[in-house]
């Protein structure tokens, strides 16, 4: 079966500015992909390429096997929303929605029905009649979205919908948004910069870091095998434990001062100059004196569920170490505790490149 | 929060009544003017009590001036059909022209833009005499003297530099993205203009048409040479009222205020618009 969305080497550059390099992506009808990465890395440039508002410099982008260098953005059948939503100011929420509908010249029947809908699904059918600047910010993004769904187009691109809404309604839409996105049946690219909303969306992520994608793969196999320091440091809250060292001869990694010994298999990488990751999660408080890492408890936060503890080795490297709430085993600040490492939360990187040189595996 | 004193409100009401005498005394001395006879004008001491006539009025709507030299025939209601006729058209054709160009220059990067946006501008920099010797002789060979259609087209150097300017600022000012969006929904370059461009534009298109229409209204010196008697417009008219036998004081206070009033009616229409038009732009919204 042939992917619904196809990129191929595709590279776009503004004068000198290269923006995306070498970007291939496929995605299958029905999957949501969603596109991670800080700001400033092209990822609204990337979505604009697909709407077609903007040309790719080199490359080629398909949508069901059909090439679209000539297509123009009415002809491509895509529903995109936009960051700051782009919500026409002179037409109310009701033309807004219909705007789609009314191009596809169906009757007035058809595009009451199809606005009542999504209106419906997204809970703002009381605001139909309000112009743009009434709504709320949360109406707004909701009015948007609505539009790019109005006309169930077969590729719905949302440029970080969530990203000027309050805290409260993000953590609900974050919720919602899966289900409604279900429903609607398009395939789906997702751009965000917030990793729990990746997490929350993805069939699969595609990061993005300085114009190139430096890793596609499902959610779970970004969070345990990053391939690279950088998106090991962009997924995780609080971010992993990163400390720079060697790889001994048996393995065991030189932490602060001290030899650590994790996961057999890193005796492969023995002499090797790395950067050592290790999750917070995965930092365990033991009560055997005869092992583990002696450490100083500096703070601890209570976040919800988790609670993070700061943490400082004799030789005065710190580190981050998140436990369940409920665990018996939290210490108080200022306290000396001992630490070992959950080979499972650990991972070794290139110093010089950043890139993967194995996790561990042992539970 | 207002922290102004009685002083404060005192003197700034002096201020702002100066400001009014200083504009509004000519205009309100025109209207007394306009309904009296040119001996009552002359009367020295002027005085603002008169026995008001309609008789200026009259003479400029018949169109026959009675004077102590014997009676002469003036064009002044033709004129200021001529100057309707010419600023209406004049903007109409600047308005057409103007808003696609200040769309494209607003929009998109092409070679020389900048430089043509400034050559356009650039009009309202030169005098007009500069242009005027040249484009006579030129008129002469085209045989666009004297016509309505060379007149419009000159009043093009009034009309289109301002209609750019200020509708490329607020095409500049719509967020692309709105366009944009329009676009994915299914639309057309053209309906994306027309339905959402153009509307959104639409205050700073009152507010340059309104001004390209004033400026095309009180233009004197373009159609004082290039056109004859039946051609031109109440400014050039006007002339006609220093006759032989003096000048016609009072003919020429209602010819004033005739020829004002569809400019002042029309601003005091659309101020708002105009208030509206020329700052908001200025300021995203």
């Amino acid at each position: 079966m042939p992917h619904h969305l196809e990129l191929a080497a595709v590279s776009k550059s503004f004068k000198a500015n290269k923006v995306l390099e070498d970007i291939s992506l496929t995605a299958d009808a029905g999957e949501i992909v969603v596109i991670f990465g800080p700001s400033g890395t092209g990822k609204t440039v990337l979505l604009r390429l697909i709407a077609g508002v903007e040309e790719p410099t080199t490359g080629k982008i398909s949508i069901d096997d059909q090439d679209m260098a000539d297509v123009a953005p009415e002809h491509r059948d895509v529903g995109m929303a936009f960051q700051n939503f782009a919500l026409f100011p002179h037409l109310n929420a009701f033309e807004n929605i219909a705007s789609p509908l009314r191009a596809r010249a169906q009757g007035d029947a058809q595009v009451k029905d199809g606005v009542a809908r999504v209106a419906r699904l997204l809970k703002i059918d009381h605001v139909l009649g309000h112009a743009p600047r009434q709504l709320s910010n949360g109406q707004k993004q909701r009015t948007a979205l609505a539009r790019a769904l109005a006309s169930s187009p077969k590729l719905l691109l949302l440029d970080d919908p969530l990203r000027n809404v309050d805290a409260k309604l993000r953590f609900e839409m974050r919720l919602e948004l899966p289900r409604l996105l279900r429903q609607a049946k398009s395939t789906v690219l997702y751009v965000t910069q917030d990793y729990k909303e990746a997490m929350a969306l993805a069939d699969r992520i595609a990061v993005l870091a300085q114009g190139r994608f430096v890793q596609v793969a499902s959610p779970e196999e970004i969070y345990r095998k990053p391939a690279t320091v950088g998106v090991a440091r962009l997924f995780g809250d609080p971010t992993i434990n990163l400390a720079e060292t060697t790889v001994g001869p048996d393995g065991a990694i030189d932490f602060a001062g001290e030899k650590v010994a994790i996961d057999k298999s890193y005796a492969a990488l023995a002499g090797r100059p790395v950067t050592f990751g290790v999750r917070p999660e995965a930092v365990e408080m033991t009560k055997d004196k005869g092992t583990g890492l002696k450490a100083q408890v500096m703070a601890v936060t209570p976040l919800n569920e988790r609670t993070v503890l700061l943490l400082q080795t004799s030789s005065g490297a710190e580190l981050l170490a998140s436990l369940p709430s409920s665990s018996a085993q939290i210490p108080r600040a200022e306290s000396e505790v001992r630490i070992t490492f959950n080979a499972r939360g650990t991972h070794l990187f290139d110093r010089d490149t950043g890139a993967t040189l194995g996790q561990g595996s042992r539970p | 929060m207002d922290h102004t004193s009685t002083f404060e409100r005192i003197v700034r009401g002096i201020l702002i009544g100066l400001v009014l005498v200083f504009f509004l005394f000519p205009i309100f001395w025109i209207v007394l003017m306009s309904f009296q006879t040119n001996e009552t004008i002359l009367r020295i001491p002027p005085s603002i009590v008169f026995e008001p006539t309609l008789s200026n009025y009259s003479a400029l709507i018949t169109g026959r001036l009675e004077t102590t030299a014997g009676n002469l025939d003036i064009a002044f209601m033709k004129n200021l059909g001529n100057s309707v006729f010419l600023s209406v058209a004049s903007v109409l054709v600047s308005l057409a022209l103007g808003i696609p160009a200040a769309y494209a220059f607003a929009r998109f990067r092409f070679r020389l833009g900048e430089d043509i946006a400034f050559t356009l501008l650039s009009f309202r920099f030169a005098p007009p005499l500069l242009v005027l010797l040249p484009l006579s002789l030129y008129f002469k060979q085209l045989g666009l003297t004297n016509t309505y259609i060379g007149l419009i087209w000159v009043y093009q150097l009034i009309c289109l530099p301002l209609i750019l300017w200020i509708v490329r600022g607020y095409f500049e000012d719509i967020s692309p993205d709105i366009e944009h969006a329009y676009r994915i929904a299914g639309n057309s370059w053209w309906q994306t203009f027309r339905k959402i461009a153009v509307p959104l534009a639409m205050p700073g298109i009152a507010a340059a048409g309104l001004l390209a229409f004033i400026f095309a209204w009180n233009n004197f010196i373009f159609a004082l040479i290039l056109a004859s008697a039946d051609k031109q417009p109440v400014t050039v008219g006007a002339l006609a009222f220093v006759t032989a036998s003096g000048i016609q004081y009072g003919q020429i206070a209602a010819a004033i205020v005739l020829s004002i009033a569809p400019t002042l009616a029309l601003a005091l229409y659309a101020q708002r618009y105009l208030v509206e038009g020329l700052s908001l732009g200025a300021v995203k919204g």
